[in-house]
């Protein structure tokens, strides 16, 4: 009876003196952290992908609390609707973003740029990139081993067995931008949505001369400026071999993607064509 | 039992066959990269559709870090613009072709110039006078980096350079180029040396050669005596990476140079035994850089092939011989640190030590098995580094931790990736985590000074 | 050229050894030991080696396909030496279905649970005969006379070894007739008698660089050193026991031991020493297992702290 007593009463003790240095620990220890915060970062997507500019979701809820205006803390992981409720806990007015997504800059699938030589190394793009020019020997596209596809956080894009090139889900792309900053070669290229997702875009980054750009790759862009002669809105640009389409001009008129002689140019999310459909 | 450095090092086989040095008919075309070299590319100095002679510039030097590029063939400039390298990229380019009115350089190249200065005027030149006179001449390091050597010759400010060394370890298997110059020319080798020595100002020089070269040790060792300077010739125990600046200066000196250091931070500044023989031949006969001896291996007749720059590499390999129906790879310099090819029908550069046809079946890498963790790579590493943990590091995208275990000291030898037994790809992976590492310490250093 | 040009990163060449050789020259360096136990114990020895060998094949081959879904890969002879060295360190009179308990924890626990090649902590064939020592220790520590009933497999004749006898004080160190011992003379698990055919695997592993002389000639020079300090036989400590086969086969095992020269040789001293201290003042007779086991745990904390020195970084201290 008596060791049941003294182990109990030692125990107890023990007990007792730990709660007291616990107590005494989280009072000195304390730190006060505005409870908006932890408001702010609940409406986050939480994966600090630092598209924001700062250094994680906390970081920028810490930022939007402090803030006085809304105007240049933008997060497009959390899309408008997650801004605007950010916006009203705190008072403030939303900013709206233009949304963002990422577009893959190159259409040379397997068929179209057939591989010449054969990489046999560890399958990083930026491995293959230190090699050489890559599997097809086209210097500028894309060598397909997926930087982009472990870079994102959102898993919006993947590469696609059939192409051999990365494909964008739109509805979790939310252009963070990571997987344009993991690609060795730059092929993607952030930029606006477009009106109910409609967007012209040139597939292609090669700057090498047309010749031998048809040589490797038959879905190039070979500089040959139709597209530019076409558009009536003066927002396609040929540098270096490579047409550019300016978002903000463009018009998605489509005149260009029709006069493409090699399909560089491509279009998503228009509604379907009535002399499509007759064809 | 010659001497060696301190750490790590493999004994790849050595597959070596001395071979004296042919020379090989110029051809009609040439395709000049204006990149040839580490730094900016050269500049096009000519126009489509201008005349130009053998040994005339065709690019000048732009910026620092750069060198000028001469023609080998006289002729006629047909292109000015991008052509193929041999890694698959388009790059800017000059292409010269012979024409029928021209056609005299194969008799001048085998008669053995005219000297432009006397062997007095030679010894009465200046430091400043030698390093324009290698920049004019377009010399970069012919061991394979191809770094100006101008550039390399200028001490910065604030140090002082008291050693020569001069590189014939030639440690990379199959490699002869290097072995057949210091056979069949010591002493203009030599004669470079001299020069170099002025244009460093350094009383004492050198000569570091790997063991299995004894005729190019005796050879050396016998110009040396009868050269007039502090030129010493040692012979080195065969150990690969010993060529490696860093390991080369440890084998000879027993300095350490500090990481993120240059070699001329411990006084020695290294130069290949190749570059100080286009040094000397650039001073006697005003023969700028634009041909060099590639050794060919792996093709029906092998061998040493003195070869204009710019020749296209299936020129090369049809006058080698021609390569095997089952070839399956063309590799750049040596084994170890050479680069494959993409394609064969791109020129050569002033910096292609050696073309090495692999056949398909000893190309492809062995299947990869997991880490056994033997510590094989660690043993092998002559930079102290841990292959197993940085190459890990690497590939889990840890580039903290990888800086802190000194990714960016790897001088990419591939030791680690040759002894591995489970055929793992470290050097790729330390390759990226190095590349990456190096980046972000730039990144952070232009925020400091953007600050 | 027809044929796809392979590009890839350098190097270009490779060595010949593989993961493979390197496994099949340790079995190979096992061959004098193995001759040694079955000269002395005949079929018991010949039974217990079978067993284990096969049971830890079997065990590997079913772990690897039915629960972890790759492809079993027997031939790179990993099972078969794990097999091989658990045999060794068990008496050749063991039941066999006690073997393949052995086999079974080696392999399920002391290895695949891990991950399979390459990921273990502890020496996987170690495991097995830890925990067989712990949970059969009648069985485990009745040692078979050598040369003795060697027809007779679970019914040999048995004694107890010189270390234990030492321990008991049955036997003063300084009697020992060491040929004897050399030669294997006295009671013990399959591999520890013979310590010539062990020495023999040593110089064969050593000749063909598959171990560096860092944690075996440590270990030995550590007990050695001890024994010299308390005075007692160095060579009776040296030669008696699972030492030999410990400190040759069991510690060098590449995926538990230290990656550098300099965390082997510290690994090799520690246990030195843990092996001296359970000689002499632990429970049981021999401790080399339970030294290097618990090394094995250590390892990972000398692979953190203890590192080659990087070149060129002395100097920047400066």
């Amino acid at each position: 009876m008596q060791v049941i007593l003294i182990t109990v009463l030692v125990l107890g003790a023990i007990g007792v003196v730990g709660a007291a240095l616990l107590y005494v620990v989280a009072k000195k220890f304390h730190t006060h952290e505005d409870p908006r915060i932890g408001e702010v970062e609940s409406l986050l997507p939480g994966a600090n992908c630092g598209a924001c500019g700062r250094s994680g979701c906390h970081d920028f809820a810490t930022a939007c609390v402090a803030a006085d205006s809304l105007e240049s803390l933008v997060c497009p992981g959390a899309g408008d609707a997650a801004m605007k409720r950010i916006a009203a806990l705190l008072g403030l007015e939303a900013s709206v973003a233009t949304p963002q997504i990422a577009v893959v800059k190159c259409g040379g699938s397997c068929e179209m740029r057939p591989r010449r030589v054969r990489y046999d190394g560890i399958r990083l793009c930026s491995a293959e990139n230190a090699v050489g020019a890559g599997e097809s020997m086209c210097g500028y596209g894309c060598l397909g081993c997926g930087d982009c596809v472990s870079a994102c956080r959102f898993d919006a894009i993947h590469i696609d067995e059939a192409t051999g090139l990365p494909v964008v889900d739109e509805s979790k792309c939310t252009g963070c931008g990571a997987c344009a900053d993991a690609c060795p070669r730059k092929v993607i290229m952030i930029r606006s949505k477009g009106p109910r997702g409609m967007r012209v875009w040139v597939a292609c980054s090669s700057r090498d001369k047309g010749a031998y750009t048809m040589k490797v790759c038959k879905a190039g862009c070979i500089g040959c400026r139709k597209c530019a002669g076409v558009c009536s809105h003066d927002a396609i640009t040929v540098n270096g071999n490579l047409a550019v389409i300016d978002p903000e001009k463009c018009k998605l008129c489509r005149k260009c993607e029709a006069v493409c002689p090699t399909g560089a140019i491509r279009t998503s999310n228009f509604p379907v064509r009535k002399s499509d459909c007759s064809v | 039992m010659g001497t060696t450095f301190n750490k790590g090092g493999i004994h790849p086989a050595e597959n070596k066959t001395a071979a004296d040095i042919e020379d090989v008919e110029l051809p009609n075309e040439v395709t000049l990269l204006l990149s040839q070299h580490i730094g900016a590319p050269a500049k096009a100095a000519v126009s489509k559709g201008d005349r130009v002679r053998r040994g005339d510039m065709v690019a000048t030097a732009c910026g620092v870090v750069s060198a000028c590029v001469h023609t080998p063939i006289s002729g006629v400039v047909t292109k000015v613009d991008r052509s193929l390298t041999p890694y698959g990229y388009m790059a800017d380019s000059i292409t010269v072709k012979a024409d029928e009115a021209d056609h005299c350089d194969d008799e001048v190249r085998r008669k053995n110039v005219e000297p432009c200065r006397s062997i007095d005027e030679l010894d009465g030149l200046d430091g400043e006078r030698i390093r324009a006179m290698v920049a004019d001449a377009g010399i970069v390091g012919l061991g394979g980096a191809a770094f100006p050597t101008h550039v390399k010759l200028a001490v910065p400010k604030g140090l002082k350079a008291d050693v020569l060394i001069v590189n014939g370890a030639e440690c990379e298997p199959y490699l002869t180029a290097d072995d057949a110059i210091m056979r069949l020319c010591p002493d203009e080798i030599m004669g470079g040396i001299k020069l170099l020595m002025r244009a460093v100002d350094v009383k004492r020089a050198i000569v570091g050669i790997e063991e299995n070269k004894p005729d190019a040790i005796v050879a050396m060792k016998r110009a040396a005596a009868c050269c007039g300077v502090d030129v010493t010739v040692v012979p080195l125990k065969v150990k690969y990476p010993q060529g490696g600046e860093k390991q080369l200066i440890f084998a000879l000196t027993g300095r350490e140079v500090p990481s993120g250091g240059l070699p001329v931070s411990v006084g020695a500044v290294v130069q290949n035994v190749a570059t100080a023989r286009a040094v000397y031949r650039a001073a006697l006969y005003g023969e700028p850089l634009m041909e060099r001896v590639v050794t060919v291996a792996g093709t029906a007749r092998p061998g040493n092939y003195r070869v204009p720059v710019g020749m296209g590499i299936n020129e090369l390999l049809k006058v080698a011989g021609g390569i095997p129906a089952d070839t399956g790879k063309i590799v750049i310099g040596g084994p170890m640190m050479g680069k494959a090819i993409e394609t064969i029908y791109a020129p050569l550069t002033k910096g292609s030590s050696g073309i090495l046809v692999i056949l398909e079946r000893e190309a492809s890498r062995q299947a990869v098995m997991p880490c056994i963790r033997c510590g094989a790579c660690v043993e092998a590493c002559p930079m102290g580094l841990e292959p197993y943990l940085i190459s890990t590091l690497s590939r889990f995208r840890m580039f903290d931790e990888a800086e802190e275990q000194k990714v960016t000291n790897c001088i990419e030898c591939g030791s680690c990736s040759y002894v591995c037994p489970a055929a793992r790809p470290l050097l790729d992976y330390v390759r990226y985590g190095k590349a990456t590492v190096a980046e972000r310490i730039r990144q952070r250093k232009k925020k400091c000074e953007d600050k | 050229m027809e044929n796809m040009l392979i590009i890839s990163g350098s190097p270009h060449v490779h060595t010949s050894r593989t993961v493979r050789s390197c496994m099949w020259h340790v079995v190979a360096a096992l061959v004098p030991a193995l001759g040694c136990a079955l000269f002395y114990f005949g079929l018991g020895a010949l039974a217990v080696v079978s067993v284990s060998v096969l049971s830890c094949m079997a065990f590997e081959c079913l772990i690897e396909r039915y629960m972890l879904g790759r492809r079993p890969q027997l031939s790179n002879g990993s099972a078969i030496l794990t097999g091989l060295l658990l045999a060794l360190n068990l008496p050749s009179n063991l039941p066999a279905w006690i073997v393949v308990i052995g086999a079974l924890v080696a392999i399920g626990i002391g290895k695949m649970s891990f991950g399979g090649l390459g990921c273990n902590i502890f020496n996987p064939a170690l495991v097995g005969r830890v925990f067989l020592l712990l949970s059969f220790p009648a069985q485990m520590t009745s040692w078979p006379l050598p040369l003795a009933d060697r027809l007779e497999y679970v019914d040999a004749a048995t004694g107890a070894t010189l270390l234990s006898r030492i321990k008991m004080g049955e036997v003063s160190a300084d009697d020992i007739d060491l040929v004897d011992n050399a030669l294997g003379l006295v009671g013990g698990s399959l591999g520890e008698v013979g310590s010539i055919a062990l020495l023999l695997g040593m110089i064969y592993l050593l000749a063909t660089r598959i171990i560096s002389w860092h944690i075996p000639l440590s270990i030995m020079g550590t007990v050695a050193l001890f024994a010299l300090c308390i005075g007692s036989n160095v060579g009776v400590e040296l030669l008696s026991g699972g030492l030999l086969l410990g400190a040759i086969f069991m510690a060098t095992d590449y995926v538990t031991s230290p990656m550098c020269h300099k965390g082997m040789v510290v690994y090799g001293v520690m246990i030195g020493l843990i092996t001296m201290v359970i000689r002499h003042w632990g429970a049981y007779p021999e401790g080399v297992s339970f030294a290097i086991l618990l090394m094995n745990g250590f390892t990972p904390l000398i692979n953190r702290y203890i590192k080659p020195r990087k070149f060129g970084e002395r100097r920047m201290a400066k």
